[in-house]
């Protein structure tokens, strides 16, 4: 289980993070929603250990993140697959090799490596692309290699930064249904997205993260049919009161 | 004005310069223990670094050969035998000029390409990737390149003095009145085995301080292409400043 215990950051006089505190139960998939901007990408590197909190403690599976050793951190990490927003590809490798890579690390032989290259490949929708140079990707094509190299690893727990975005309607819906299919196999998912269409589908869980804290977390349900305006203001993609979604600066 | 966050908040600690290099160096030390990480790199950087950058070590080692050759015939002219050409050319380039001169070249090359390439992989976030994949950096990125660009910038050195002497001498013989065997008595008549060790052991160390600038400027990289484009500028400086203060510390030390 990840649990975020009133964790705040800030960079410079902007505080990003403002006391969030959020549960992220075993074996579902919990959606975080928010304004561009809003720290969801920072939330979910505090996670990792990429950042680190000012305030507040990171636990996962019981350890705080913030107390552990580089050989903790590690294995910590061994357990987690990340996708990045955009990507983050080694552009020196081939597809093949920045899959390869996580399994290596793992210890894996090389004939379990060349069929977990090939298996999550296949689950993105991206066969016989192994062989290829991120420059020669499109962007979509490129974030699905990401995601096929956090799901090769079959990790405890997937973190998904904006796993949709970027993609085309169709590709959208392949990569909801696999985060849903990822989801039943056991793995903990962790998505950050804007895209409600992609939340109301891959999330058992919504929480929408507002001015650096969890305004409402909730079931699909309670989340559609939630009153708060900010969240309903979201959901429904209605412009107006922009303000109230602008960086805000800590007193002092 | 646009004020971009990044760019001002997202900078290096606080602490003094030094600190800071001693401090991200020790980390670097501490990855060496971790072998397997780093190990399966050596060798495709060794190449890199070091094989990619003999034919720029040679031009200047040509170069460097004529001048001192001239310029040795010029400065003793009446006073000292012109044998001493030989001397003056082989103890120069094997002691000071074939290190540093050659230092200096590959900070230009090795030291720019490390941290453009390391910046550019700090910014888009591929630094990050490698961490959640539980790759330490310092063991993945920084280690094999420090040591391959120590063990191959003697090497290059190694080259470059024995082109330099070569050029030394073919100069002597056409365009100077010195024969080869007068050459070659000025050459011997003050070698030591010294000289040349001394001139390797310094192009080692050379070599790792030009390298760790360039990852450790690179991987400090502010985001964006100028972000990267300030590390590289200020890797290069810092490793031609590194060269000069270790040239002056071994010979300080070693003389
Ligand atoms: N390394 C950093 N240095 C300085 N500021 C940062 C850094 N990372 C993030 N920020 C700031 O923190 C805020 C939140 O950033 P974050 O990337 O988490 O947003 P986000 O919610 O993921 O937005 P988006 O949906 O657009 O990806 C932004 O205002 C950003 O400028
Ligand atoms: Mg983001």
């Amino acid at each position: 289980m990840i649990q975020l215990d009133g964790v705040t950051k800030s960079f410079g006089a902007q505080r990003v993070l403002d006391g969030l505190s959020l549960d992220v139960p075993d074996g579902r998939n919990t959606v975080v929603i928010g304004y561009s901007g809003s720290g969801k990408s920072v939330t979910l590197k505090c996670i990792v250990g990429l950042i680190e909190p000012d305030g507040g403690r990171v636990l996962v599976d019981g350890g705080v993140v913030g107390e552990m050793s580089r050989e903790e951190l590690a294995e910590l990490r061994g357990r987690i697959g990340y996708v990045f927003q955009f990507a983050a590809l080694f552009d020196s490798m081939t597809v093949a090799e920045n899959i390869a890579l996580g399994l290596a690390r793992r210890g894996h032989d090389r004939s379990t490596i060349a069929r977990r290259i090939e298996e999550s490949l296949a689950v993105v929708e991206l066969p016989g692309t192994e062989g290829r140079y991120p420059a020669e990707l499109s962007g979509g094509m490129r974030k699905r290699v990401g995601i096929a190299r956090a799901i090769a690893l079959k990790p405890r727990y997937i973190l998904y930064d904006e796993p949709t975005s970027g993609l085309d309607p169709v590709t959208s819906a392949v990569m909801d249904q696999l985060m849903v299919r990822t989801r039943d196999l056991g793995v903990t998912g962790l998505v950050v997205t804007h895209d409600m269409r992609s939340a109301f589908r891959v999330g058992d869980r919504i929480a929408m993260l507002h001015e650096g804290r969890i305004r409402q977390v909730g079931t699909r349900a309670e989340i559609q049919a939630s009153d708060d305006p900010v969240v309903r203001q979201f959901i429904e993609g209605r412009p107006g009161q922009m303000a109230a979604a602008a960086p805000r600066r800590a007193p002092g | 004005m646009t004020h971009d966050s990044r760019l001002t908040t997202y900078s290096p600690p606080r602490d003094g310069f030094i600190t800071h290099i001693g401090r991200r160096s020790l980390e670097t030390f501490r990855a060496v223990a971790d072998v397997p990480t780093w190990s399966p790199l050596l060798v495709g950087q060794m190449r890199r670094l070091g094989v990619d950058s003999v034919p720029i070590a040679l031009f200047i080692a040509v170069f460097t050969g004529i001048v001192l050759s001239l310029l040795s015939s010029y400065i003793f002219t009446g006073a000292v035998p012109l044998y001493f050409v030989g001397a003056l050319v082989g103890k120069t380039v094997m002691m000071e000029l074939g290190p540093v001169l050659t230092g200096m070249a590959l900070a230009g090359r090795v030291g720019a390409s490390i941290a453009a390439e390391l910046g550019t992989m700090k910014v888009t976030e591929q630094v990050d990737a490698l961490e959640t994949l539980a790759y330490d950096r310092n063991a993945y990125l920084v280690v094999p390149r420090v040591l391959a660009a120590t063990l191959m910038f003697p090497v290059v050195t190694a080259f470059a003095m024995a082109v330099g002497v070569t050029s030394g001498w073919i100069t002597a013989v056409n365009l100077l009145d010195l024969s080869t065997p007068e050459f070659f008595k000025g050459l011997r008549m003050f070698y030591q085995f010294k000289d040349i060790w001394f001139g390797l052991v310094k192009s080692a160390s050379f070599g790792a301080a030009v390298a760790l600038m360039g990852c450790l400027q690179g991987l400090d990289s502010k985001s964006g292409a100028q972000g990267v484009g300030q590390s590289t500028t200020r890797a290069v400086v810092l490793g031609c400043e590194a060269i000069l203060v270790l040239d002056a510390f071994w010979a300080l030390v070693l003389l």
